[in-house]
């Protein structure tokens, strides 16, 4: 906290202000029934979250990764399915900054900004997760345009989105046959599948989208015809980046929780921290999570600086999130009983965590773009 | 395992038929809905289960530890919540009248128990001292002429609570440390009544509530043993919960393996099986490594407490190794099935669930970590 610069200091303040005012109330219910809520959306956004790197012409705040890494982590002590939320409609505000003419920027990006919508990221399919080349959703040539038929799996915010940044295939080159589409949430022949029910980020709605002949015209079409793997790996490193400083912040909040706790509760006559099993445990938890804090700090401020970042950025997602999954498993631990009751929080969190080990890339493919990226020479 | 009996080769059939018909069709629903499977449980009394460890004249089948934790292992691979509310009737209650309480009350109570006609539960935690047992306050005070006692205090996470009628009750009669006193309390005679229902990350299909006693009177005849003297019997039938909720443990595990032996032969990424990617591999070889030491560990620990072998040092270990390892391998199995073991379309996500109330009910990790070290530093002649 001590080297926070005044934006930053203001922003996390008031993040914290708000979540504590009007968030922490909904969350358990909202997680048992599976409810997300526009008007926390709205509400963090109304504080600039949403707009971060994003060009001030479009109602942006002109940040880099770093900030927004620390905003994230403020977010994800409250709510991981809002931060979760609010990164991925970043990464697609990103794309269509990076990637969009000026009219898409101007059409797509200030009700995104302004925290009116919400944008989404449509990549996995049934059987197209890991191994995102093999996707199979069509786009075929027609008129001014093209028809999209197929679904997409597992899309974050899938029917709270307006916005959808659609990857379908436009010819059977592997990785250059790839698209990438903007589609509107009404378009005819766009339909929303299945809603997932989910171990955890259950605040943060998941479901399938479905395409029967869904038109798009030509000037939906994010960069050139092929371009969609190209710009999809573009967001891949900001997007590990992301989700490991949303794991930092889970895991900071679950060893505040804990500690609170074990300073308070007795047993045998002494505070459960007098303890020295849970000391140890408590040491361990801190030191790995600082350890991964400064590695996603290290990864974004590299990022800022226009460095490639594709080792580190999995290697601070790696680590980030196997920590968050111990480090709440174990506050779960400290709490005993109640820790496993939904009276405190850290069940949440543990629940959270595990989903963190899974998108942006399986823990699994990072270690595999680790290797990668150490052979390659 | 080799030294099964031929009659709990049976009872590991009978639980395999039973969970796969009556527990995994209602899995889900009854997690979902956190609501308990009473039908099943009724059912379990029909078949016999409900007084695995209880003598053949109450209707009890008379087996020991192994069969038991047969039962959990195999009910566990399908619903852990409704074995553990098994577990908590059966091991808890039915058990714990077994082995303390006089004739008259075993016969007024276990032959009920045992049909699943009553469901039982077992108060030993509070609000106040859950790690720290020895230190309850729910206090029990005799009349002058000793007829009658007075019940103030409650009872927290107990399992199947609200759905008990009959409660095994742990209570504080003196000041010394150790003088408790037991009881069996009914419903019927108001000897207590709930608190509201917990709410809980696993184990949602087996209720979870507080007993709570406000001037309860409770004459004599409820009294298990003689006042002051529970301290005994509540620390030895820990170890037998200790031994068979690790079962559940190691159904939990078993099960997250064969589901994922299964995910992996079938879903194909980058044009293959991903039992194909060594990473893969290498978590099925550890996980199946791992269940086969479980197993082995377990049943051990079963066989050998039957025999009167071994005591409360290796119930410890068992319960921290097993619950331990099974979280690992339900966190490892939903990473294998990635974005749908995330989801409730697999059970391997309510397994990780569940199972992490292992690693705290029935003493924590943390507490068998204590008396592990403890025991073993007292044979050296360390008292710590």
């Amino acid at each position: 906290m001590n080297n926070l610069n005044e934006i930053q200091k203001e922003l996390i303040a008031q993040i914290k202000k708000y979540s504590v005012s009007n968030i922490e109330k909904y969350l358990e219910e909202d997680d048992e029934t599976q409810t997300f809520r526009m008007e926390i959306f709205q509400g963090l956004s109304q504080l600039g979250v949403t707009g971060i790197g994003i060009n001030e012409k479009y109602g942006g705040i002109e940040l880099g990764l770093y900030d927004f890494s620390i905003f994230l982590q403020e977010i994800a002590k409250t709510s991981v399915s809002y931060a979760v939320t609010i990164s991925v409609s970043n990464m697609v505000q990103s794309m269509i900054q990076q990637f969009g003419t000026s009219e898409q920027k101007e059409n797509y990006l200030p009700s995104l900004t302004s925290g009116e919508e919400i944008a989404a990221f449509a990549l996995s399919e049934t059987s197209s997760g890991s191994d995102a080349i093999a996707l199979k959703t069509k786009a075929t040539k027609t008129d001014g345009g093209y028809l999209l038929n197929g679904s997409k799996m597992w899309i974050t915010s899938g029917g709270i989105a307006k916005t959808y940044l659609v990857m379908a295939r436009t010819s059977n080159e592997k990785s250059k046959g790839i698209t990438a589409f903007i589609v509107r949430d009404g378009t005819e022949g766009f339909t929303y599948g299945k809603k997932e029910n989910k171990l955890g980020w259950r605040s943060s709605p998941t479901r399938e989208l479905i395409f029967e002949n869904c038109f798009i015209s030509d000037n939906q079409i994010l960069g050139n015809i092929g371009d969609g793997f190209k710009i999809a790996m573009t967001a891949l490193d900001k997007g590990r980046i992301t989700i490991g400083s949303i794991a930092v912040g889970l895991a900071n909040r679950s060893i505040s929780e804990a500690l609170e706790y074990t300073k308070s509760r007795k047993q045998f006559e002494k505070e459960l921290i007098e303890f020295q099993g849970l000391q140890f445990m408590l040491a361990e938890m801190a030191t790995e999570t600082k350890a991964s804090e400064l590695l996603i700090k290290e990864a974004a401020q590299l990022y800022d600086q226009g460095q490639n970042v594709t080792l580190i950025a999995s290697m601070a997602k790696l680590k980030a999130t196997e920590n968050s999954m111990k480090v709440s498993t174990d506050c779960v631990q400290m709490l005993g009983g109640v820790g496993f009751t939904k009276e405190f929080p850290l069940e949440r969190y543990m629940r959270d965590a595990k989903g963190l080990q899974i998108v942006e890339g399986t823990n699994q493919i990072q270690k595999i773009v680790i290797s990668r990226e150490l052979t390659k020479g | 395992m080799w030294f099964f009996t031929d009659e709990e080769k049976q009872i590991r059939e009978l639980c395999k038929d039973f969970a796969q018909n009556e527990l995994k069709p209602y899995a889900a629903k009854h997690d979902n809905e956190e609501s308990f499977n009473i039908n099943a449980f009724k059912k379990m009394g029909e078949i016999g289960l409900l007084g695995i460890t209880a003598e053949p004249e109450y209707g009890g089948a008379s087996m020991g530890a192994t069969a038991a934790t047969i039962v959990m292992e195999e009910l566990g691979k399908e619903c852990a919540s409704s074995t553990l509310s098994y577990l908590a009737h059966t091991i808890l209650c039915v058990n714990n009248i077994q082995n303390n309480a006089s004739k008259e009350q075993k016969e007024k109570y276990l032959p009920k128990l045992i049909s699943g006609e009553w469901i039982g539960c077992m108060g030993m935690s509070e609000p106040e001292f859950g790690s720290d047992a020895v230190g309850i306050q729910t206090k029990a005070d005799p009349d002058k002429d000793g007829e009658n006692y007075t019940l103030n205090g409650s009872k927290m996470w107990i399992t199947n609570a609200q759905y008990a009628d009959i409660a095994y009750v742990y209570t504080r009669t003196g000041k010394e440390k150790k003088n408790l006193s037991t009881f069996i309390l009914e419903k019927e005679k108001k000897h207590f009544r709930f608190g509201s229902p917990i709410h809980k990350m696993g184990m949602r299909a087996s209720p979870t509530g507080e007993l709570i006693f406000e001037n309860a009177k409770v004459s004599k005849d409820h009294l298990v043993g003689n006042q002051g003297e529970s301290i005994y019997h509540m620390m030895k039938n820990l170890e037998i919960e200790r031994i068979t909720i690790s079962g559940i443990s190691l159904g939990i595990a078993q099960a997250c393996l064969d589901n994922c032996l299964k995910y992996s032969t079938e879903r194909k990424q980058f044009g293959k099986e991903i039992g194909h990617f060594q990473m893969i591999q290498k978590m099925l070889a550890e996980m199946a490594s791992e269940v086969a030491m479980m197993r082995s560990f377990l049943y051990t620990t079963c066989r050998n407490y039957d025999a009167g072998i071994k005591g409360p040092t290796e119930a410890a270990m068992v319960k921290l190794t097993l619950p331990k390892m099974a979280t690992k391998i339900a966190l490892d199995a939903i990473q294998i099935h990635g974005g749908y073991g995330y989801s409730r379309e697999f059970p391997v996500e309510r397994m990780l669930r569940d199972n992490k109330l292992n690693e705290i009910g029935a003493g924590t990790n943390e507490i068998m970590i204590l008396i592990i070290a403890k025991n073993l530093l007292k044979e050296n002649n360390l008292k710590v």
